[in-house]
């Protein structure tokens, strides 16, 4: 299954994977408009790890064995079996954050309403990930290994 | 004291439209130029910080930026101008040298730019370099006079033995620059192009890193007037050694590397304490003449056992053609021409501006010595100095050039985008710099993608412009001036490059 | 007369060569009909011809054969000889009335022997090395003369006009030679000089060309580096000084020589044998500025034989024929059955692969090419 990798050693620290994260995942697609009109409902689904100069963006590794899942008493943490991800249905979670707790990577946060919406999902089986696609150094790397 | 004679040199305009706070620019930039206030959810510009490098302008995921000259205009005068003015401004405020980076910016007559080609027409048909071969081989090193043979029961033997050549895929090469003028990432990226595009690049006067070492056939190293860096395995350790004794950009002067880009890397691989700046000495303190410079040759050629050949490198002044004629004599392989428009990372401005010739005159004149004298095979000449396309490259060879150099094309192919602040050390692409937070902005395999896309797309160039000419191997247009008219020249520029004038005559 | 010095001329457009190998000479009959047959290519603007063993009572005398069409350039001529050479006879070139041949220049022929006590020579100078010398100073120096050929046993016969033409103006059928060369010119600028015609000679190489070379610029710089000075800029001026110089001066095998004019591609070189790419490559390197670009045909003539060579991309027409002792080339294969209508082989000759037609020992005057 592939994956997104990161190249700590090329990584800006410039966090426009976080920006185009939540274009994609916004109703516009726009990134003024989403900017404009749903900033206070988007929380990008990866974040950008840094102290000094050294920085990487972290996205949810979607573990083969996920504890996620396991820890989520809702239900709402799944695999897609499509792309195999690990997503979260918003309708179903209801803001416990023991996958927050649980997370080895550290990867799933808090999202604006109270809700955990922050999670990275593959860009739902996109053929690039947003945050590989606009990294302006590629220091992200989508592939198998 | 505030320094309030410093204008502005340039200005940030930001839509405010546009803008959506994301703060890349505000993150992205090594000098702050660009500020973010929470509290009334705004970016805002200090335009008097910008120095016009574009990072921001680049990475903005909604194009909100734009990067104009400052509009505080003086009254016109064609005398006294802005950056005249400016530049004593600058000096009355700190008692100091004008510095500045890259090459000479001053409108001198570009002479490329006054040199038009020859295309077959008729009487010889041009060639298809899609469909036919089209040779860009080219050797550097010394030739002799001529061939020995000797008949044999076997054919022909061969009892001449050729001196050391350096072979190249294309007649281009990248230029000197050294580690710790740019980062160990560019340093890497352009050892990495030349080695997989069968060419050499330079090492500059920065000694040679061992994250190199692997490339090393691809590289010229380089023994400059402070010696950083050089002991017997660094010699060894490379294809071709080349003195310089000046470069274009700062002739009669050493080389400057301030002591902010003395990390400590740098300063193990140059063997000189951190944080020190590294002012390599004008002249080279064991050649004050042209003796003195034929025994440090031959100390070289010694050093590395006659194995690989020795250039030597030399700013383009007034009496160049004779200094060349000398290194030659001296024993010198290659002879490397730096006009006065190379680059560097720190030079005084007045004299990167106001010192040297340009490189067209002085590969005219040096090419045409040689010839008269009988020798210009013993030396293969290299010339540098603002070769900014591959046009430029194709009109060098046919004055006479066996191959160029490019420096700040190289670096412009890297992200590089003129602002002139190398010597500073902030450069926000990544390039001129060692400040870890900035070096990682150059992805040096992105790097060389690009320096091999670059030379790549030169050489394919150089062949159609060869086929174009009725030519399909190189050394049929190096120093074939027939291929060469001047358009808008004076009698005297036409006849110092040896050059007839377009539309006379056949 | 008016000489477009300046201007460099192309080199077109018809060529043809016979040599007998076993040294039987025969009259230019042959060689005239061979030229005429392909009269279409050229455009009556220069024709000439070359032979060798022509002057078998003057073997062992450099032949020169000249042109002068200002008033004052024979006395200066002779004048400049007399400095280094004893002439031992000297005549104007026979010719007859020909079809559309009018104004010619005035045509004589001398021949010379190399004084005892020479003024201009120096210590390493050979006979042929001052001859050089002599020819090229006539043509830089001297106004109004201009030095067609310069061997021994051998002349060349050119002008304005179509060669059959110019043969019959120099009664080339009264002459037996074992080789004969010819040449049918189309030059795209107009001229009128008898001395821009082909072929162009030194010493005894006599060549004819059809082709441009587009290295021309660089063949011509390389040369001066070796004392050869282009006067005229044709062509075929740098083809004739870089066999002198590739041949007689630095003591290449003709082989070789024909390898540096026209070498093998690097994708060739690379598959080579070890002992034959390393060869390949050192005449490369260090002859590149002798190599010959762009579309040619050449037919060189010299005391040894006669060598035809293609550029490596075969641009131009050649083609060759062999019956009983005789070698046939020439731009079309109509020329040669012309004249041998029934050869025992014909081909086309390879791109940069030369064809040689030796003449055997004995068969003439012998002149060892010294450096």
């Amino acid at each position: 299954m592939k994956r997104v990798y990161a190249k700590e050693a090329y990584c800006l620290g410039c966090r426009l994977c976080e920006i185009h994260c939540i274009v994609t995942h916004s109703k516009s697609k726009k990134i003024i408009k989403a900017y404009r009109t749903e900033r206070d409902h988007l929380v990008p689904g990866m974040h950008v790890e840094d102290s000094g100069s050294v920085s990487f963006a972290l996205q949810c590794r979607h573990c083969d064995d996920a504890p996620c899942i396991e820890a989520c008493i809702a239900g709402a943490m799944q695999r897609d079996s499509r792309t195999g991800a690990v997503v979260c249905d918003e309708d179903r979670c209801v803001g416990c954050w023991s996958c927050i707790m649980v997370c080895p990577a550290g990867a799933v946060r808090r999202g604006r309403r109270g809700k955990v919406v922050s999670k990275c999902d593959l860009c739902a089986g996109e053929e690039t990930p947003a945050c590989v696609l606009h990294c302006p150094n590629e220091a992200l790397h989508y592939e198998e290994r | 004291m505030r320094p309030w004679l410093i204008q502005p040199e340039f200005e940030i305009e930001r839509d405010l439209d546009r803008c959506i706070r994301c703060q890349v620019c505000v993150r992205q930039c090594a000098n702050d130029a660009h500020e973010y206030d929470s509290e009334d959810d705004v970016v805002s510009a200090h335009s008097i910080r910008c120095v016009g490098c574009h990072r921001c302008a680049t990475l903005c995921p909604t194009d909100a930026i734009r990067i104009k000259q400052a509009e505080l205009d003086f009254r016109s005068h064609a005398c006294w101008t802005p950056s005249v003015i400016r530049n004593i401004y600058k000096q009355a405020e700190s008692g100091g040298i004008l510095l500045s980076g890259m090459g000479n910016d001053r409108p001198y007559r570009n002479y490329w730019d006054r040199m038009v080609l020859n295309a077959a027409q008729v009487t010889n048909p041009s060639i298809d370099p899609l469909r036919e071969p089209m040779e860009l081989t080219t050797f550097l090193g010394r030739k002799p006079d001529k061939v020995e043979v000797a008949p044999t029961r076997g054919g022909l033997a061969l009892k001449t033995v050729l001196a050391p050549q350096l072979e190249l895929a294309l007649p281009i090469m990248f230029s000197a620059m050294s580690y710790g003028s740019i980062s160990l990432n560019a340093s890497l990226a352009l050892a990495r192009a030349a080695y997989e595009e069968g060419t050499f690049a330079n090492s500059g006067e920065g000694g040679l890193h061992k994250s190199i070492y692997p490339y090393a056939d691809a590289m010229i190293v380089q023994v400059a007037s402070g010696r950083f860096g050089v002991n017997v395995d660094y010699l060894n350790r490379s294809a071709a050694v080349e003195i310089k004794i000046g470069q274009g950009a700062k002739p009669g002067i050493g080389g400057h590397l301030p002591g902010e880009k003395v990390d400590a890397a740098v300063s193990e691989t140059r063997m000189i304490p951190e944080n020190s700046d590294a002012l390599s000495p004008a002249p080279h303190h064991d050649i004050y003449s042209i003796e003195d410079l034929k025994q440090l040759i031959y100390a070289i050629k010694e050093a590395i056992r006659y194995a690989k050949p020795v250039c030597v490198k030399i700013a383009a002044v007034h009496n160049v053609a004779a200094i060349a004629s000398g290194c030659v004599r001296a024993g010198a392989d290659i002879v490397a021409i730096d006009g006065f428009r190379g680059g560097t990372g720190a030079a005084p401005t007045m004299i990167r501006d106001n010192v040297g010739i340009p490189i067209e005159l002085a590969l005219a004149a040096v090419d045409e010595r040689l010839r008269e004298e009988g020798i210009r095979n013993r030396a293969s000449i290299v010339v540098a100095g603002g070769m900014r396309c591959s046009a430029d490259v194709v009109k060098a060879i046919a004055l006479g050039a066996d191959a160029v150099y490019i420096g700040s094309a190289a670096l412009i192919a890297m992200g590089c985008h003129m602002c002139q602040k190398c010597y500073t050390g902030k450069c926000n692409w990544g390039i001129a710099t060692q400040d870890p937070y900035l070096t990682k902005r150059l992805n040096p395999e992105v790097a060389e993608r690009r320096l091999r896309n670059l030379l790549r797309s030169w050489g394919l160039e150089i062949k159609e412009m060869l086929g174009g000419m009725g030519v399909n191997a190189i050394e049929s247009l190096r120093g074939n001036r027939e291929h060469l008219r001047g358009v808008g020249l004076s009698d005297s520029e036409l006849r110092a490059l040896g050059i007839k004038q377009a539309g006379v005559g056949a | 007369m008016r000489r477009l010095r300046d201007e460099k001329d192309m080199s077109g457009c018809a060529i043809s060569g016979i040599v007998s190998e076993a040294g039987v000479r025969f009259s230019g009959e042959a060689i005239m009909e061979s030229i005429a047959v392909m009269h279409e290519r050229s455009s009556g603007l220069g024709g000439g011809f070359a032979g060798y063993g022509l002057y078998p009572e003057n073997a062992d005398d450099y032949a020169l054969h000249l042109m002068f069409d200002e008033p004052s350039a024979p006395k200066k001529v002779r004048a400049y000889l007399d400095r280094n050479w004893v002439i031992v006879r000297e005549e104007p070139i026979p010719t007859a009335h020909a079809d559309n041949i009018s104004t010619p220049p005035v045509l004589r022929r001398c021949f010379v022997q190399p004084k005892p006590r020479m003024r201009d020579r120096l210590p390493a100078e050979t006979d042929d090395d001052l001859m050089v010398k002599t020819a090229l100073h006539i043509n830089r120096f001297i106004d109004g003369a201009f030095v067609f050929s310069s061997g021994k046993n051998m002349g060349i016969f050119k002008g304005v006009g179509y060669p059959e033409d110019i043969g019959v103006f120099f009664r080339l059928d009264e002459y037996e030679a074992h080789l004969w060369l010819a040449h049918g010119r189309f030059p795209t600028n107009t001229t009128g000089w008898w001395g821009g015609a082909h072929p162009f000679g030194l010493l005894d190489w006599a060549v004819v060309h059809n082709g441009e070379i587009s290295s021309y610029g660089i063949n011509r710089r390389y040369l001066e580096n070796f004392g050869y000075y282009c006067s005229l800029h044709t062509d075929t001026e740098v083809v004739t000084y870089l066999f002198d110089l590739l041949i007689r001066k630095q003591a290449l095998p003709l082989e070789a020589a024909c390898r540096v004019l026209a070498p093998p591609f690097w994708s060739e070189i690379a598959t080579m044998d070890a002992r034959a790419r390393m060869m390949a490559r050192t005449l490369r390197i260090v002859y590149g500025g002798a190599l010959l670009n762009g579309p040619f045909s050449i037919l060189v003539g010299s005391t040894d034989g006669m060598v035809a060579l293609n550029d490596r991309t075969k641009l131009r027409p050649m083609v060759a024929a062999r019956a009983d002792d005789r070698l046939y080339i020439a731009s079309e294969e109509a020329a040669i059955r012309a004249v041998c209508p029934d050869p025992e082989t014909l081909w086309h000759a390879e791109g940069g692969v030369p064809i040689v037609g030796e003449v055997k020992e004995g068969a003439h005057a012998s002149l060892a090419h010294t450096a």
